[in-house]
């Protein structure tokens, strides 16, 4: 008797899942979705169009006698000032609708993200709103990136001390 | 006699009459279809509050005010109210109403709030412990990013799946059946919604997380009374959007009934998909709020339509058990409106 139980609800059980995973199925084949390609093009042609702006500046930084490292971090900074200026404005959404990864992966993205925060929870205090709250988007890729820049690290470590690197 | 029928659906012997609606909206939903039908508009979606969370709330005041005004009433006048929104610990409506010093009954359904607290006045009213109930609910894009998604700078690319979510609110007062002049709409029967999952995981894709609760809910509807499509002038769901009615009206073909031509949703009404770049269309307690208080009940007191079926669908969706890995399960509570001469 308990096992026939079991075996029922074991079955039901399956059922249940197999119900499940064609109502899944079903919906992920009615559900419209974006443009793959387009997607990647745009992504492509305006991560690319602020990657030239970068270069640009860089190089104006440079003709204007820095060396290149300053140049760098100078470039780093106008576009970090830039997309937090955008943020404020509000105009980050109508760009990232169009140009996607393509605004979002440049450091501009990681700007947008902080900035972001920072604009809403404000009205939670300088603490508990913008003090804990403005890495919620950012935080992971923070961690992370240390993480794995510490872990590779290491196996720079590993190879130079073998000879390798 | 007992007023249930079947699993899950009450038949009020002499329906509680809508005595007074309004409705309070965003620009947005001001320049939307039913933007001639919005009682009052604000250009600024704070509402003059410093927060999204007060913006909420002061609509909700000025919804629950007009109301009132409609009919010259007091807060004394109602004895219960039904509120509900969408954020935690239901902020909007207890920041938003306490001032009035009504008996509240705090709700929370997710999107389907108004069906749940015009079920609930309803049930008050019919059962001889109030003679007014007033149910009100609210949501707003900005304060509904900021506690489901994003902050509302953030720059992210929505899903065509996604739905906008409503700035708005509406208020609805329930009464006694009296003798009037005009025609008035009243609430016939509610039938209650049950949880249902079907395990869709994607908070992007509402619409087809709560279709099946939909399709659950009408199909348990027409059993319990014996009715068919036929027997409503329209059947209006809260905000399946563009996705979930085309999933409901699939679900409920293999029940055997047919929905289309008979079907409308509230979400995809209260936005013009090809000018406001709403994706699948709207969402929120405010959708089929604002649809009922500025389409739906005029359009019955004008006489146009006799019965509707008013069936708000909600997304149970909470940022903890979604990031937990848990699905988005759904629910639907419909309310059977009739409009006719008192």
């Amino acid at each position: 008797m308990n096992d026939n139980n079991h075996t029922f609800t074991g079955t039901s059980e399956k059922m249940k899942q197999a119900k499940k995973k064609a109502y899944n199925a079903y919906v992920k084949q009615v559900t419209p979705s974006h443009n793959c390609f387009l997607n990647t093009l745009n992504a492509f042609l305006s991560g690319g169009l602020i990657c030239l702006f970068g270069q640009w500046l860089i190089n104006v930084f440079e003709n204007k006698g820095h060396p290149h490292e300053i140049a760098v971090s100078y470039e780093t900074l106008v576009l970090i000032f830039i997309s937090i200026l955008l943020t404020g404005f509000n105009l980050v959404t109508p760009i990232v609708k169009v140009a996607g990864a393509g605004y979002l992966v440049p450091i501009t993205g990681f700007a947008n993200s902080v900035a972001a925060c920072a604009i809403e929870y404000k009205k939670e205090g300088q603490v508990f709103g913008v003090g804990s709250k403005i890495f919620t988007i950012a935080g992971p890729v923070i961690i992370y990136g240390m993480v794995s820049s510490a872990f590779f690290g290491l196996i720079y470590y590993v190879l130079l001390m073998t000879g390798l690197g | 006699m007992l007023k249930k029928r079947g699993r899950s659906t009450i038949v009020f012997d002499q329906g509680p009459v809508i005595l007074s609606a309004a409705s309070v909206a965003g620009q947005k939903e001001g320049e939307g279809p039913l933007g001639s039908g919005i009682d009052f508009i604000s250009e600024d979606s704070f509402f003059g509050q410093k927060t999204w969370e007060a913006a909420e709330s002061e609509m909700q005041k000025k919804a629950v005010k007009l109301a009132m005004n409609r009919i010259g009433a007091h807060s004394q006048d109602i004895d219960y109210l039904f509120a509900g929104d969408l954020l935690s610990q239901l902020m909007a409506s207890s920041f938003g109403l306490m001032d009035l010093q009504i008996p509240m009954f705090g709700l929370y359904g997710a999107c389907s709030t108004m069906g749940e607290a015009l079920s609930l006045g309803a049930m008050a009213i019919d059962g001889g412990f109030a003679k007014r109930a007033m149910a009100v609910t609210s949501s707003h894009y900005a304060s509904a990013e900021k506690e489901f998604r994003f902050p509302l700078n953030y720059g992210n690319q929505r899903p065509l799946s996604a739905t906008w979510t409503v700035t708005g609110s509406a208020a609805v007062i329930l009464g006694k059946p009296e003798k009037t002049a005009g025609r008035t709409v009243c609430i016939q029967a509610v039938t209650t919604g049950c949880i249902t999952d079907f395990g869709v995981k994607d908070s992007m894709n509402m619409g087809a997380c709560m279709a099946p609760a939909a399709a659950d809910t009408l199909s348990r509807h027409f059993k319990d009374l014996n009715v068919m499509p036929d027997d409503y002038d329209w059947i209006f769901t809260g905000d399946l959007g563009m996705v979930g009615q085309k999933i409901l009206i699939d679900l409920m073909k293999k029940e055997g009934y047919d929905l289309s031509g008979k079907h409308r949703d509230c979400g995809i009404e209260i936005y013009d998909a090809q000018t406001q770049d709403t994706h699948a269309g709207g969402s929120g307690c405010g959708c089929s709020a604002l649809t009922l208080a500025a389409y739906i009940l005029p359009m019955m007191l004008k006489g146009e339509w006799n019965r509707v079926l008013f069936m708000p669908t909600g997304a149970l969706l909470s940022t903890t058990s979604f990031h937990e890995g848990k699905t988005v399960p759904g629910t639907a509570h419909a309310v059977v409106l009739t409009a006719g001469a008192a």
